[in-house]
């Protein structure tokens, strides 16, 4: 069925776009929704993970003996019960290495063995029974140490990919990007002003509440069953079963409900183990991570070193754009940089733009994705010339930004032309929101800032079973992170024109459905929820040829309006209006159950963009900033449940807001995480926000039937950058590292009023 | 190890169970009774997300140990709605969508609720420190908020 797109910005709806409560909403504050930990099985194993002390240590011997005498103690796991069977896939390979270590620990907190006990305190006495004879080796933790020519090599053969020439000497840069157009060089020498500046942002970690959790059980016949949180039980069933060497319609994966994954959970770590453990135990094996092992052993994202240089005209008109990224992803290739180096000038209509970067290795653990993985470091680099260059040129910072912005036809920095995009509606709306034109008090700054991301799309595959009580199950694939359930249920009910309570979305295991993606790229709401509304096309047609067996007329005479099959026209006949109800009813004599399905892998993922404004107090004497106001605006598409998407919105800035200011991977120089919790690693709390306003603005996607685009993910990409200029903006001093925390600020303020004096 | 036997009260009920020495309140109340509400989110008092109420004090259950609670009352997020009636905290939080993902919702929810019952009406500032001792990674907490707020002015009125 072709997608009939053209309606959606003039279609009248009578559900999407309402705030109905969420179908788990009971199951959820009632202590009743069973999470990854919350699982348990008859004879259930307890396992637990050693893990290497060492940032970088070869591995010269494990010795377990101890640990299997032990009573209760019914099975140890080392790579050895892991062989390679990844087949040249090299991504594959590195999961593989980094869910247990092979000849190196390659970062402190990488498992070397497991061990599967009767209970917890066997298991930890077990883990002390391992020794394991290391050899350490000289480790790496930063991004620019990890470049220079003499840093210790995590790979002694790695030869860097994408130069020209091609490198001859080994070093930890895995891989050279660039992404641009038009000529830099040329565009500089058109510039009256430019602004040059360099950056570093530290490592993050998604800070999701639930930790890593799993229940495996894997019988000798080698078909399991495995309970675990995830944002994608599919990837993990094809993962773990590559790598333990199993059949994919064997291993039956069941997506728990998930304490935030924000990309966290879009790999494996524990899953694997855990099954390897249950089928030499031949028991039931529980897995659950501690937050200490959360921070040292699961995928923070990348931290980056960024330098950005801007030319303008004194008009006003930016005429190059040059920008050089360089970020680790811990141990193995993959950082984000490439996203990082796409997304750079993404909100611009630039003549000459070149972004060029670096993806590093050192001795930190793998990187995962992380809400618009690779963006917000970017951004902030951008966005902080950017503002900086506005006050330079003479302009205000928003209208700057006006002048210069990407909108539709606009040749994107990444390659693509602009569709229709909402860039400039958030300017303009933030322009007239209220809290631009607040008054601001002593040491009070504002800042902006504006920021994109891509959006996914990807496979999807969707079962909608006509119950003959008219009510309507909706099988999904997708995990629910944060209401998409509720969003499936509306788009299902819109388009069948049913009652939103008349319609139930399951998310279902491995065995019930076709593959499904992982809930990554902000793509469910998008991808899954086009899914629902084919597949209840689908389950129309099959409704109407129903209703036209039941009136003797043909199929293609009957038509589906408001929930009701009726004759198309008065040729057709004339018939009463049938409901879903009166047909699903006589479904058992008419031909049996009524479903309706689809599968496919979706394209036309429209874009998204935001602009953010925020107002921070500094406190000269602690160098403590507060948040005192924050606007988001951004493009949604469509809304279909605004609740979510404010809460998207919402929880995208207080994020970006905690890398701004307080959150960071702090390494000592033994190469060891110094803050592996809450206490010491610190996201903002109730206590340090003030409410957090949104608009959402509407241009719809022309990719999608209602004119959904993902939001998930952009609402943290402005907030780095819109913290910092607001800060500098109450100080007068530019901030260029993140997080900008007490210690940090007051230096820089020291430093400055030191200037000051010598100045004088 | 040898097992302590203990004598309490959960939500009301009599409860006796044994535990080890070493067990905390949340190890017994998930592993031991199948009050799997409570989450542990990083055991060392941090999150929230285990937060019980023992003699009517908001506490973390990963903070305390099993052995210790002989003879204490302990209330936990399994019983906060009433039969099939949901506590007004319970109905606003789904009303508001003070919720994303709902792993941290139990411990607001016990948190919110010995708020309310000792100032029952609370400013926002004093909502934001009530609550600063649970971690939420979704919502940015503006809605938790609201819906606490919202709750606390309905139940003024009823």
């Amino acid at each position: 069925m072709p997608l009939d797109n053209a309606e959606s910005s003039t279609r009248k709806y009578k559900v999407v776009g309402t705030r109905p409560n969420r179908p788990d909403g009971v199951d959820k504050v009632t202590g009743r929704a069973r999470f990854g930990a919350d699982a348990v099985a008859p004879g259930q194993l307890v396992g637990l993970i050693l893990r290497s002390p060492h940032p970088h240590a070869k591995i010269k011997g494990i010795d377990a003996s101890k640990a299997l005498k032990l009573a209760g103690v019914k099975a140890v796991v080392t790579s050895a019960d892991l062989p390679d069977k990844t087949d040249g896939d090299a991504m594959l390979y590195d999961v593989l290495v980094n869910v247990m270590a092979r000849e190196k620990a390659l970062y402190q907190g990488h498992a070397v063995a497991a061990v599967a006990a009767t209970s917890a305190s066997i298991a930890r006495q077990a883990l002390k029974l391992i020794k394991v004879d290391y050899e350490i080796l000289p480790h790496v933790t930063d991004v620019d140490e990890a470049m220079k020519p003499n840093a210790p090599l995590l790979y002694p053969k790695m030869i860097t990919d994408g130069m020209d020439p091609k490198p001859k000497k080994p070093s930890n840069v895995v891989r050279r990007y660039e992404f641009g157009h038009g000529d830099v060089e040329a565009g500089f020498k058109k510039a009256e002003i430019i602004v040059e500046r360099s950056f570093k942002t530290e490592a993050t970690h998604q800070g999701y509440i639930e930790p890593h959790a799993c229940l495996a059980n894997v019988g000798p016949d080698g078909q399991g069953e495995l309970w675990v949180c995830t944002q994608g039980h599919f990837m993990v069933r094809d993962t773990c079963a590559r790598l333990l060497g199993m059949d994919f319609s064997k291993l039956r994966v069941t997506a728990s409900e998930i304490g935030g994954g924000f990309g966290g959970k879009t790999t494996v770590f524990i899953e694997p183990i855990a099954l390897a453990l249950s089928r030499k135990a031949n028991r039931p094996v529980k897995v659950v991570m501690s937050r200490e092992e959360v921070f040292k052993a699961t995928g923070p994202t990348s931290s980056s070193s960024i330098d950005v240089k801007i030319g303008a005209t004194k008009d006003g008109r930016i005429v190059a754009g040059d920008a050089t990224l360089r970020y680790q992803g811990g141990a193995f290739a993959g950082s984000p940089v490439e996203f990082g180096a796409m997304t750079a000038f993404a909100q611009y209509d630039l003549d000459n733009v070149r972004a060029v970067g670096f993806d590093v290795v050192c001795n930190r653990p793998k990187q995962a994705a992380y809400r618009a993985p690779g963006a917000p470091m970017a951004n902030f680099a951008v966005e902080s010339v950017i503002e900086e260059l506005a006050h330079k040129v003479g302009m205000e910072p928003i209208d700057f930004r006006i002048k210069n912005a990407a909108r539709e036809g606009t040749h994107s920095s990444y390659g693509p032309v602009y569709g229709p995009i909402g860039l400039l509606p958030t300017l303009q709306k933030a322009r007239e929101h209220p809290h631009f034109k607040a008054p601001l008090g002593k040491n009070q700054g504002r800042g902006m800032a504006c920021g994109f991301w891509f959006n996914f799309g990807g496979q999807s595959c969707v079962s909608m079973n006509i119950g003959v009580d008219g009510t309507v199950g909706v099988t999904v694939g997708s995990p629910d992170i944060g209401g998409s359930r509720a969003s499936m249920c509306l788009m299902t009910a819109e388009e069948l024109g049913i009652p939103y309570d008349k319609v139930r979305a399951v998310v279902a295991d491995t065995g019930t459905l076709g593959y499904n993606d992982v809930t990554d790229g902000s793509r469910t709401t998008f991808a899954t929820g086009m899914a629902c509304i084919m597949a209840a096309r689908d389950a129309i047609k099959k409704l109407c040829a129903r209703a036209a067996q039941i009136w003797g007329i043909p199929e293609d005479a009957v038509v589906w309006e408001n929930g009701h099959a009726k004759p198309a026209g008065s040729n057709a006949g004339n018939f009463p209006p049938m409901s879903l109800k009166e047909i699903a009813a006589q479904a058992p004599s008419t031909g049996g159950p009524i479903a309706g399905h689809h599968e496919f892998s979706a394209d036309g993922a429209g874009v998204s963009f935001a602009t953010h404004i925020c107002d921070s107090e500094v406190d000269p004497e602690t160098g403590f900033t507060k948040i005192l106001r924050y606007t988001v605006l951004q493009d949604a598409g469509k809304a279909v449940h605004p609740s979510y998407v404010e809460g998207q919105f919402q929880g995208g800035a207080v994020q970006g807001i905690g890398w701004a200011l307080n959150e960071e991977y702090i390494y000592g120089k033994d190469g060891r995480l110094q803050n592996a919790g809450f206490l010491d690693y610190r996201i903002p709390v109730c206590s340090d926000l003030p409410m957090i306003d949104t608009v959402i603005l509407e241009i719809p996607n022309p990719g999608h039937p209602y004119g959904v685009r993902g939001v998930g993910e952009t609402s943290i990409v402005p907030p780095l950058a819109a913290v910092a200029n607001s800060v500098s903006a109450a100080v007068g001093v530019r901030m260029t590292e993140l997080p900008i925390s007490p210690p940090k600020l007051l230096a820089a303020l020291e430093k400055q009023s030191a200037m000051k004096k010598a100045a004088e | 190890m040898s097992s302590i036997k203990v004598s309490t009260t959960i939500n009301g009920d009599p409860t006796e169970y044994v535990c080890e020495a070493d067990e905390t309140l949340l190890d017994v109340l998930r592993n031991r009774l199948g009050l799997t509400g409570a989450k542990e989110g990083c055991s060392t008092g941090d999150c929230g997300a285990c937060s019980v109420t023992i003699d009517g004090r908001l506490t973390c259950s990963c903070l305390v140990l099993g052995a210790e609670m002989d003879g204490a009352e302990i209330g936990t997020i399994e019983g906060m709605a009433s039969g099939e009636k949901l506590h007004p905290l319970q109905k606003k939080f789904i009303e508001h969508a003070a919720l994303q993902c709902g792993i941290c919702t139990p411990g607001f929810l016990i948190a919110a609720k010995s708020l309310l019952d000792h100032n029952p009406k609370p400013t926002e500032t004093e909502v934001r420190f009530a609550l600063a001792g649970n971690l939420c990674r979704c919502t940015g907490y503006d809605k938790i908020v609201r819906a606490v707020m919202d709750t606390a002015a309905e139940m003024r009125r009823a």
